[in-house]
């Protein structure tokens, strides 16, 4: 087990207004100096470690700047925390429809202490995604610094918007790698009024991922569907979540079991029990006590998830009817595996990233597996035209800056 | 309306250029001659026209690759088009600029129900989709009103709409993949084959939907497709004013309830819609709500009596409710009979296409009737209620001295008055031509310049689809240097003209 050195603690720039914020980028282009973007904090070990000489710190920008739940939209500035968003749209019955996990614990973080740029800023989505996609699907609009200071806004605060290129889906998901995001417009939904789960004991992670590819096809709208398996693909737990008008509930549950047709033992689940199920499932909660081990995250058609996950052999987590798979793996497994599970991940048209490891390791491996050069080459110059000095998070991504 | 200046020895080069591209695509897939190149002219925004240097219909990703790269090598600009039936002049030739049509790329190449996508070719028409999928009980959820027509290359390219934005989102929001061209040649994948394949990249997937045609040519799209709805009821819900109906669509949202489509239509259009049909609406109905709701039987029943609760609430005068399939169309045939009615009314319509935020639909068709006044033109609204989606519709008379004139400016004031009301130059249509000199109202230079930048990146020689979106060429190399002056230039690869 390699022992990453103690490196001493960055600087840590705090700016608390946008002229501030500007100063900083102006600052690091006078110093030479560059910055890892922080706010909560929370998913600083996801992806490739940044490297910024000194961090920059985005929690001052907090706080809801306005919510209107009849036009079902909020704006709030970039390091607000999720749980203060949240409280906001629960009081009124409303929610952000593609349901962001807390990364925090399976990080080793505290619960509730996310912000919502962490979450734009790395697209994340829960097992909602398969009906109400990820963050990039609710935000309507952005405001920011730049790498060259400058400071913009992008999209604005209505769905029905194609006014100038959709720069708000570039920012989001880029990994703060383009510009320091300062506000965030997004849209929100109401709240089911009712939600049951239908939990599946005894298949396999192949059958499972066919239940799941299944039932997403059918008209009952499941907003989740997940397993729990690996481990020699033995046998797991397999749930589909049913959410809306409560009277819908029982018969679409029923039709659900018609057309899945299978004989394992089942139990449905309801109300908060329900909730707490996919809570965990959202959060990976299996996977954060243990933190020493490594995570697997892959994307990848369905019909491929349980054959590469099954070929690492630790527990693994499908989410999104089998689209995304989540497996527990040693120190020593990743470095023996990581080659030749990726290449059987390019050969099926996803990849395999290193979710959670050491820093040192998903320096040496990679967080991210690379797509093509192609893509490689116009991300750069892409990052280039946003930040041509290479101040903000560089090396996040994987993308050279 | 300005376009870029013709370079004259590009034209004068016409028929050497076609002989080129000839090699490339196929001897009758250059159309060169006047008579065939008239056809196409324009696109949906029929006040513009240019006949196009040539007409390229490629069959392939590589015969497009090729094209792309002879024209980055001689510096012949291209347009490109999928069926032309663009709003705001996407697809509007130049005299200067080769017309790069996606018509003989419409396969569907793979549907893959276990993963509910299908890869099409950029030119497959839209409603083809579904009709593809049906079988499986799936479809392609995006339906602008143009479907029949419009290829999923033009929808990529201009993030089209449709009345079931409200509840599934735009175009965007059903595409996991693309495969692309630049100019330099680059064939790009972004995203893949199933959800979240764009992920833990930029989304350029999500950049080039709606970036019109300026950054890259799509030679392939992978769609979303989801499970088509069993149930699916229309409420037709009249009320005596404007104002009540308005009130009407923030009280159903209000309440929870996202309904699959809600659109407005106002007496204007209910008169010339009833007159073209037959009909006979009743006399204190002064704007009609149409509001679909889907899912489950269950669920849509359900919802049906909500809304029509909250609309006895509000006033309602007259109410319908389909039972089943054939009352839904006959209560939907008002609606998409609305545009062809209003031109039976009128000489000359222009339908404009902004998007304000719900709240503000009362003092936004305030303004439009003030307008109305001031030039002294009539109106009609038809809109997208649910989403603040406006298409006021604008009757002028293009033989008339100055009406032209005047109803552009009309349609540039609403257009003002919406981004000053908190919404957007454009909903649904596009930027195109018809509202490049506008995107200043919404933007700041910085804004416009950092756009500017994005598709320099793409597309440094500008010769994609130059004239549209941006009131102004974006000069890459001078964008570039505006703030690294005196800075180690940073990749030293990108190409630089």
């Amino acid at each position: 087990m390699n022992i990453p050195r103690q490196e001493p603690s960055p600087h840590v720039v705090r700016p608390e207004t946008i002229d501030e914020l500007v100063d900083a980028v102006h600052t690091a282009r006078g110093n030479g100096s560059s910055y890892e973007l922080v706010s909560g904090g929370t998913k600083r070990g996801l992806g490739t470690p940044s490297a910024g000489t000194a961090v920059l710190d985005l929690s001052g920008f907090s706080g809801i700047e306005f919510y209107e739940p009849e036009e079902l939209v909020i704006k709030v500035r970039a390091g607000t925390r999720m749980s203060e968003i949240q409280a906001a749209l629960s009081e009124k019955g409303q929610h952000l429809a593609f349901e962001p996990p807390d990364y925090g614990p399976v990080f080793g973080h505290d619960r509730l202490a996310d912000t919502i740029g962490g979450v734009v800023a790395c697209n994340l989505a829960g097992p909602r995604r398969v009906i109400a996609g990820s963050a990039k699907d609710s935000v309507l609009g952005l405001e920011g610094v730049n790498g060259r200071g400058e400071v913009f806004k992008c999209g604005g605060r209505t769905v029905k918007n194609v006014t100038g290129y959709d720069m708000a889906k570039l920012l989001t998901g880029s990994f703060g790698t383009l510009a320091a995001l300062t506000s965030i417009t997004l849209k929100v939904l109401p709240r089911p009024e009712g939600e049951l789960t239908l939990i599946i004991s005894g298949a396999d992670d192949y059958s499972a991922c066919h239940l799941l590819s299944k039932s997403l096809q059918l008209p009952v709208a499941i907003s989740g569907a997940a397993h729990s398996g690996g481990i020699g693909c033995a046998k797991g737990l397999t749930s589909f979540r049913l959410e809306g008008v409560s009277a819908s509930l029982r018969p679409r549950l029923y039709q659900l079991k018609e057309h899945l047709k299978f004989g394992y033992a089942t139990h449905v689940i309801e109300g908060s029990e329900s909730q707490a199920h996919w809570r965990d499932i959202r959060d990976l909660s299996a996977f954060s006590a243990d933190q020493k081990s490594c995570l697997w995250r892959m994307l990848a058609p369905v019909g491929d998830a349980a054959k590469l996950a099954c070929s690492i052999g630790g527990e693994a987590l499908y989410d999104w009817g089998g689209n995304e798979v989540f497996v527990r793996a040693s120190y020593e497994d990743v470095l023996s595996q990581a080659q030749r599970l990726r290449d059987r991940a390019v050969r099926a048209g996803g990849v395999a990233d290193l979710f959670r490891a050491a820093k040192a390791l998903r320096l040496d491996v990679g967080a991210f597996q690379p797509k093509s050069e192609a893509l490689a080459s116009l991300s750069a110059r892409i990052k280039a035209m946003f930040d041509p000095a290479g101040l903000l998070n560089p090396g996040r991504l994987g993308i050279s800056g | 309306m300005k376009m870029p200046e013709i370079d004259t020895s590009i034209v004068n080069r016409r028929e050497e250029i076609a002989v080129l591209l000839r090699h490339i695509v196929g001897q009758e897939w250059v159309l060169d001659s006047e008579a065939e190149r008239r056809p196409y002219e324009s696109d949906g925004l029929m006040a513009y026209s240019a006949l196009p240097l040539l007409v390229v219909l490629p069959s392939c990703t590589e015969e497009i690759r090729q094209v792309l790269m002879y024209c980055q090598a001689e510096h012949v600009k291209v347009v490109p088009r999928g069926s032309g039936t663009s709003l705001s002049g996407g697809a509007l030739p130049l005299e200067d600029a080769i017309l790069l049509g996606t018509a003989r790329m419409n396969e569907i190449l793979q549907i893959d129900a276990a993963n509910r996508v299908a890869r099409v070719q950029p030119g497959v028409q839209n409603a083809s989709i579904s009709e593809a999928v049906a079988h499986l009980g799936l479809c392609y959820m995006p339906d602008p009103s143009s479907q029949a027509i419009s290829t999923i290359g033009g929808n990529v390219a201009e993030n089209s709409g449709g009345i079931h934005c409200l509840k599934y989102g735009m175009t965007s929001n059903h595409i996991t993949g693309l495969e692309v061209v630049l100019l330099n040649g680059d064939v790009i994948r972004t995203g893949g084959d199933f959800i979240g394949a764009s992920d833990r990249e930029f989304d350029l997937t999500g950049a080039l939907i709606g970036s019109e045609g300026l950054l890259a040519m799509v030679t392939e799209v992978t769609v979303r497709l989801v499970p088509k709805p069993i149930s699916t009821r229309v409420l037709s819900l009249g009320f005596s004013s404007v104002e009540a109906a308005s009130q009407c669509v923030g009280s159903i949202i209000g309440n929870g309830i996202i309904p699959a489509g809600l659109e407005f239509m106002d007496r204007k259009v209910i008169d010339a819609v009833s007159s073209m049909l037959g009909q006979e609406p009743p006399k204190e109905v002064q704007a009609l709500l149409l509001c679909e709701l889907d899912g489950t039987p269950e669920e849509v029943d359900s919802l049906v009596e909500r809304v029509q609760t909250i609309a006895k609430g509000m006033g309602v005068a007259d109410v319908q409710i389909s039972h089943s399939e054939e009352e839904r169309e006959a209560l939907w045939t008002s609606r998409k009979a609305a545009f062809g009615a209003m031109g039976k009314i009128a000489h000359d319509i222009y339908v404009t296409d902004g998007t304000i935020p719900r709240g503000k639909l009362p003092e936004i068709l305030k303004v439009i009737d003030e307008l109305s006044h001031k030039y002294g033109l009539q109106y009609a609204n038809c809109f997208h209620a649910g989403d603040g989606n406006l298409h006021p519709m604008i009757l002028f008379d293009s033989a008339r001295e100055g009406d032209t004139e005047h109803a552009e400016a009309f349609g540039a004031e609403i257009l003002k008055a919406c981004v000053d009301l908190g919404g957007v130059l454009s909903g649904e249509h596009g930027i195109g031509v018809e509202k490049r000199d506008l995107m200043g109202l919404q933007f700041s230079d910085v804004d416009l310049a950092q756009q500017q930048r994005f598709k320099c990146a793409f597309d440094p020689a500008e010769l994609l689809n130059p004239g549209k979106v941006f009131p102004t060429p974006c000069r890459c190399v001078e964008l570039g240097k505006m703030t690294i002056h005196g800075q180690n230039i940073r990749f030293a690869d990108i190409p630089r003209f």
